[in-house]
C-alpha cells in the first residue's frame, strides 16, 4: 500500500505535523493484551462491584429501578442499531422510522404533538426547554420550584448562566406544593417560563398545574413541565393542563441504572413554528416518497440548528441517545395502553405500602409532606438519634441500600431522605426495610 | 437499465408499517409484575387521593401489540439499517471503526448495568477504578492534568469547554470584556455553535487558499482585549493538520486568552502528538470516535474533557479521585462550573473504552492510528484516479490524516452530477452513504471518507471500484446516478415536510390531524 501511495515510510504520511510538537517519550499506559487477559482483568475489577441484584435498593431520585422485559435488551444489542450512526435514510430507514415511532409515543404520553430528537438526560431537556423560552420571550428570567433537585437546578444554572436568571419559589412547607402567592408575587414582564416537576424530586405529585399554567400564561411566560413518564400512566398528562413545552426522563421506559449512564432526555412542544424554531435538536418528520405505500423521513427545518447555523444558533446537538430512543419505543410498545396503566398503579400502590409501614416506626415522619406521592417519597428522621448517613450504614449491613440522603440538599427537611419504591418491589422486600429501619433507629 | 448492479446488492425492503398500524385492540406484550392483596387491601383506593382534575381519563394511546409483533417489526427496522457491522461504512468525520464485542459484553455486564448511581461509593470500587484509571490514561494520551467524564458528546465537552473558559474570565474578574471566541470554518459547528450556546460572541476565521488552514495574520487581526479564547479542531475533516496551532496558542496567550482544541479526530494522532505538549489548555476526545466505543445510532456517545492543571478547579462536579485506598467521588472543585449533565457520564462506554484502551495498550494504538492513516491516503491516490474528483489543497497536503474531503465540482459541472446524487447511487452498490461536509460547503460538491483502521485493502478497492462506475455512469448515462437510489428500501423522498407546517408531523398524531382524509 505505501509504494502505491508513494512513500517509503508511513511517518512519511504525517509531514503535515512539525517535527518539534511531535511527542516522542514513552506514554505510561499497559502493554498490549489478549481479549481473555483483559476479560479476566475487568471481571476481577467489576466483582468489587454490589449490584442491586445482590442488594435490594431503593434509591431513585433521578434513576429509577424498574424491570427491563428480554426484548428490550435483545434489539437494542441488534448489531445493526448498535453500529450504525448518520448514514441517511435510504441506508438507515428502520432507525429513522424507530425516532419517528419513539417521539410518537413520547407524544401520547405527554399529550404534545411535537417530539424531537432523543437528548442526553433530564437536566439537559430542562435546560434546552428552558433556554428555547428565553429565545421565545425574549425575556430574562425563568421561575423554577424550590423543591427541584440541586443538581438538576446546577445544570440549569451551566446552561442559563449569562442568557437568563434562574428565580427559585417557594413551596407550603406542609404540602410541598409550589406556593401560587410567591409564584405571583414573583413572575412578571421579564418572567420567560415558568418551569415545574411532575412528580417533583421530592416523590409528591404537584396538584395545581392547571393554575400554574394560568399564571405563566397571564404574563405572557411559557409553561413548561418535567415529567418522570410512568406516572402518565395514570397522571393528567401535562399538554392537558396547558404545558407548552414538556421534558423528561426516559430512562424508566426500558434503561438499566448502568451507574447513571443510560439516561434518555426527551422534549415535547407545540407545533408552533416559533417552537420549532427555537428546539436546538433536530426533528424527524414523516414524508411520502415517490413510490406508493412507502414510508420516508426528513427533517424539519434543519437550517435552524447548529449543523447548518453554527454560532448564529446559538445552541448545541449532536451525537445524542437514539439507541435508548429506540429501546423506548420497544418499550412502550411492550406496555402498551393498559400496561402502561397498570404499570403506574402498581408501582403508587407498593410506594404507598412502604410509605404506611415506615411512617408506623417510632421516631419517623413520613412523608414529610401532606400530599399525594407516586414512586418516591420523604422520610424525616429527626426523632431519632441517628443521621441519614449512619442509619444508610446500618442498613447496608442488613444488605439493603436506603434512600438518598437530603440532610444537605434541604437542610430545612432536618434530617431527610428520599426513597423509591417501584413495581420491583414486593412485599417481603418492603417488610424487610422496614424491619430494618427499625432496628436502625432504635 | 436501472435495475441491479455489479454487485448485485439489494437492500433488505420490508414497507414495515408504522407500528401504529400495526396489532390489534387490547394486545399487549408484557404483563406487569402483580401487586400482593395484602398491599391492596392496605392502601385501599389510592388513586382517589389524587385530585381528579390530576387524574388520567384516557391511558395514552400506545401501540397494541404482541410480544413477538414487537419483536418482529423491531428486528425489521434494524434489518433496515445499515451500521459499522453490516458492510464498508466509512462515513467521514465520525470515524466508524468496528467495536470489539467483547467491550460490548463489559457494559452489559449487571455489575455495570444493575449499579446505581447513588449508592455507596465502597459498593463500586469497581466502577470506580475503571473510570479514574482512564481519566488518568486520558490524561497520559493528550498531555493533559485532569480529565472529566462527564459530557455525553462532542458538542456537549465543548460547551463544558466553553463554561470553563467563561468561569476562568469571571474568576479573573474580566468576563465581561472577554466576551468573544475565535474558530475557524472548517472546525466542527459545535466549536462556533457550542461558545456561543455558552454566551460568546464568535469569530470565524476562514483558511488561506494555498494552506488549507488560516493565515496567522488573519489570527492577529482577530484578537483583541475582546479575546477570551480560541475553540478550534485539529486535524481538521479535510485531514489537513493545521501547523500553524503552535503559533495561534502563542499568540492567544500572549493576549490573555485560553486555547480548547477539538480532539475528535484524535484516531490520527494517538501516541504521536499530545496536544497539551502543545500549549493547548482545553482539549476533548470523542470516546465513540477514537476509542471505540459503538456509535449506537447517534448516540449515546461519550465525550471526555482535558484541561491543564491551573483549569482543573473549574472541571465539572463530581471527578473521580483515589485517595491510595478507595477510589471516590469528588465534589470538593472550588471553583467548579456545577454540573453539565446528570450523573458522571455514559458510563457503558466509559467501560467499553477502558477495555479497548487496555486492550490496545501504547503500541496498539499508535499502530491503529498509522494504519487508519495508511489506508486513507491509499484510499485518496485510488479515488484521485475517478474522473470528476479533485482534492483541494492536494499541493500543499498530498498526504492526510484520518480523512480527506474531496470536491466533484468538476464532475457536477461536466455532467450534472453531484456529491447529493453520487451518494444516493452508492447505496445502490451495498455501501452507507459518506459524508459530505458541515455547513458552509468550503469545498464545492464535498465529499469525505474515513477510512479507519478496521477496513482492509479490499474495501478499499472497491470504494474505488464504485466510485469509478459510479463516475462511468454519471458522464455516459446520469439520468441512472440523478434517479438513485435504486435498490434502497425506498424511492426519493418528498422533503416538501421539511418546510411545510401544514404536512411536517413529528408525531403519528399530528400525522392523523394533518391527515384527516386518509383512512388508516
Amino acid at each position: 500500500m505505501l509504494d502505491e501511495i508513494g512513500v517509503k515510510t508511513a511517518e512519511d504520511l504525517f509531514a503535515d505535523i512539525p517535527e518539534k510538537i511531535r511527542f516522542k517519550g514513552k506514554l505510561s499506559l499497559p502493554s498490549p493484551k489478549s481479549e481473555y487477559e483483559v476479560k479476566k482483568h475487568i471481571e476481577s475489577l467489576l466483582s468489587r462491584n454490589k449490584t442491586s441484584d445482590e442488594l435490594i435498593s431503593f434509591l431513585g431520585a433521578g434513576c429509577w429501578p424498574h424491570f427491563v422485559p428480554a426484548v428490550c435488551d435483545e434489539i437494542n444489542c441488534r448489531s445493526e442499531f448498535l453500529t450504525a450512526y448518520a448514514g441517511d435514510v435510504y441506508t438507515d430507514l428502520g432507525r429513522y422510522q424507530s425516532f419517528f415511532e419513539f417521539q410518537s409515543m413520547i407524544g401520547e404520553l405527554v399529550a404534545m404533538d411535537v417530539v424531537s430528537f432523543p437528548w442526553y438526560d433530564w437536566g439537559t431537556v430542562a435546560a434546552d426547554a428552558v433556554r428555547m423560552a428565553l429565545m421565545i420571550t425574549g425575556r430574562r428570567e425563568v421561575l423554577v420550584p424550590r423543591t427541584i433537585g440541586p443538581e438538576r437546578l446546577s445544570i440549569l444554572r451551566t446552561y442559563c448562566e449569562g442568557q437568563g436568571g434562574i428565580k427559585l419559589i417557594d413551596y407550603h412547607p406542609e404540602s410541598g406544593q409550589l406556593n401560587l402567592e410567591d409564584l405571583r408575587a414573583k413572575i412578571s414582564s421579564n418572567t420567560a417560563a415558568v418551569y415545574i416537576e411532575n412528580p417533583t424530586y421530592l416523590g409528591f405529585i404537584e396538584t395545581a398545574g392547571d393554575e400554574v399554567s394560568q399564571i405563566a400564561h397571564k404574563d405572557g411566560a411559557l409553561f413548561i413541565v418535567g415529567v418522570e413518564p410512568l406516572s402518565l400512566g395514570i397522571l393528567t398528562p401535562p399538554g392537558d393542563y396547558g404545558a407548552d413545552i414538556v421534558c423528561g426522563e426516559g430512562q424508566p421506559l426500558g434503561m438499566h441504572l448502568s451507574y447513571g449512564g443510560a439516561t434518555l432526555g426527551f422534549l415535547a412542544c407545540k407545533d408552533e413554528k416559533a417552537f420549532l424554531s427555537a428546539v436546538p435538536h433536530r426533528l424527524v418528520t414523516i414524508a411520502k416518497t415517490q413510490r406508493e405505500g412507502e414510508w420516508g423521513f426528513t427533517y424539519v427545518l434543519p437550517e435552524r440548528t447548529m449543523f447548518a447555523a453554527r454560532d448564529k444558533a446559538k445552541s448545541f446537538t449532536g451525537t445524542a441517545t437514539a439507541l435508548w430512543a429506540i429501546t423506548a419505543a420497544v418499550y412502550m410498545s411492550l406496555l402498551g395502553p393498559q400496561g402502561i396503566k397498570e404499570l403506574a398503579q402498581s408501582i403508587i400502590e407498593k410506594s404507598q405500602y412502604a410509605m404506611k409501614r415506615i411512617s408506623e416506626i417510632k421516631g419517623l415522619n413520613v412523608p414529610i409532606f401532606d400530599s399525594p406521592h407516586f414512586e418516591e417519597f420523604t422520610a424525616n428522621f429527626d426523632g431519632t438519634r441517628k443521621t441519614v448517613q449512619e442509619i444508610n450504614k446500618n442498613l447496608l449491613d442488613s444488605r439493603i441500600i436506603g434512600g438518598k440522603d437530603l440532610s444537605r440538599e434541604f437542610p430545612e427537611l432536618g434530617k431527610a431522605a428520599l426513597f423509591c419504591v417501584t413495581e420491583i418491589h414486593t412485599k417481603p422486600d418492603i417488610d424487610r426495610l422496614t424491619n430494618a429501619l427499625q432496628e436502625a433507629v432504635r | 437499465m436501472t435495475e441491479g448492479t455489479m454487485t448485485g446488492f439489494h437492500s433488505v425492503t420490508w414497507r414495515e408499517p408504522i407500528i401504529y398500524q400495526l396489532g390489534g385492540e387490547g394486545r399487549r406484550g408484557s404483563r406487569v409484575p402483580p401487586v400482593e392483596e395484602e398491599i391492596k387491601a392496605s392502601v385501599g383506593d389510592i388513586l382517589s387521593r389524587i385530585p381528579e382534575k390530576m387524574r388520567r381519563r384516557n391511558p395514552p394511546k400506545l401501540p397494541e401489540l404482541s410480544e413477538p409483533e414487537v419483536v418482529r417489526h423491531f428486528i425489521r427496522l434494524s434489518q433496515e439499517t445499515y451500521g459499522v457491522d453490516s458492510g464498508i461504512h466509512i462515513h467521514g468525520t465520525c470515524t466508524m471503526k468496528y467495536s470489539p464485542k467483547m467491550n460490548d459484553a463489559f457494559a452489559r455486564s449487571p455489575k455495570v448495568a444493575s449499579t446505581h448511581p447513588l449508592q455507596d461509593v465502597e459498593t463500586v470500587q469497581g466502577t470506580l477504578a475503571i473510570m479514574y484509571q482512564l481519566q488518568r490514561w486520558l490524561c497520559e494520551l493528550s498531555g493533559m492534568a485532569e480529565f472529566s467524564l462527564q459530557p455525553r458528546g462532542g458538542s456537549h465537552a465543548v460547551f463544558t469547554n466553553a463554561r470553563i473558559i467563561s468561569a476562568y474570565h469571571k474568576l479573573n474578574g474580566e468576563l465581561e470584556q472577554r466576551n468573544e471566541i475565535i474558530t475557524t470554518v472548517l472546525s466542527h459547528p459545535c466549536n462556533g455553535g457550542s461558545p456561543a450556546a455558552a454566551g460568546f460572541k464568535v469569530i470565524t476565521l476562514y483558511p488561506d487558499e494555498e494552506t488549507g488552514y488560516p493565515d496567522i495574520e488573519a489570527l492577529k487581526a482577530a484578537v483583541s482585549k475582546r479575546t477570551a479564547g480560541l475553540m478550534m479542531t485539529d486535524p481538521y475533516d479535510t485531514g489537513v493538520f493545521d501547523s500553524n496551532i503552535e503559533v495561534y496558542i502563542k499568540i492567544i496567550h500572549e493576549a490573555g486568552g485560553l486555547v480548547a482544541i477539538d480532539q475528535a479526530n484524535a484516531n490520527s494522532i494517538l501516541a504521536r502528538l499530545r496536544i497539551g505538549d502543545v500549549g493547548a489548555d482545553l482539549c476533548h476526545f470523542n470516546l465513540h470516535k477514537s476509542f471505540s466505543t459503538p456509535h449506537a445510532s447517534a448516540g449515546p456517545g461519550s465525550a471526555a474533557i482535558g484541561v491543564k492543571q491551573e483549569l482543573a478547579k473549574f472541571l465539572p462536579i463530581p471527578i473521580v479521585k483515589f485517595d491510595g485506598e478507595k477510589y471516590y467521588l469528588d465534589y470538593d472543585i472550588p471553583h467548579s462550573i456545577g454540573k453539565v449533565g446528570e450523573f458522571y457520564g455514559v458510563i457503558p462506554n466509559v467501560v467499553r473504552a477502558y477495555a479497548w484502551i487496555m486492550m490496545m495498550g501504547a503500541e496498539g494504538l499508535r499502530e491503529a492510528s498509522e494504519v487508519a492513516v495508511i489506508n486513507n491516503n491509499y484510499l485518496i491516490r485510488k479515488l484521485l484516479e475517478v474522473r470528476g474528483v479533485t482534492l483541494p489543497w492536494y499541493k500543499a497536503h498530498p498526504f492526510r490524516l484520518q480523512e480527506a474531503r474531496f470536491s466533484l465540482q468538476k464532475m457536477k459541472e461536466e455532467t450534472g452530477v453531484g456529491i447529493a446524487d453520487v451518494n444516493h447511487r452508492i447505496v445502490d452498490y451495498g455501501f452507507q452513504d459518506m459524508e459530505t461536509s458541515h455547513e458552509p460547503w468550503i469545498i464545492p460538491e464535498p465529499l469525505t471518507p474515513e477510512p479507519p483502521e478496521t477496513v482492509t485493502k479490499e474495501d478499499l478497492d472497491s470504494i474505488a471500484h464504485v466510485m469509478h462506475e459510479i463516475s462511468r455512469e454519471a458522464y455516459s448515462d446520469p439520468e441512472i446516478v440523478k434517479t438513485a437510489p435504486h435498490n434502497a428500501a425506498i424511492s426519493r423522498i418528498d422533503n416538501s415536510p421539511s418546510s411545510d407546517p401544514t404536512k411536517w408531523a413529528m408525531t403519528w398524531r399530528a400525522y392523523l390531524k394533518k391527515n384527516r382524509s386518509e383512512r388508516q
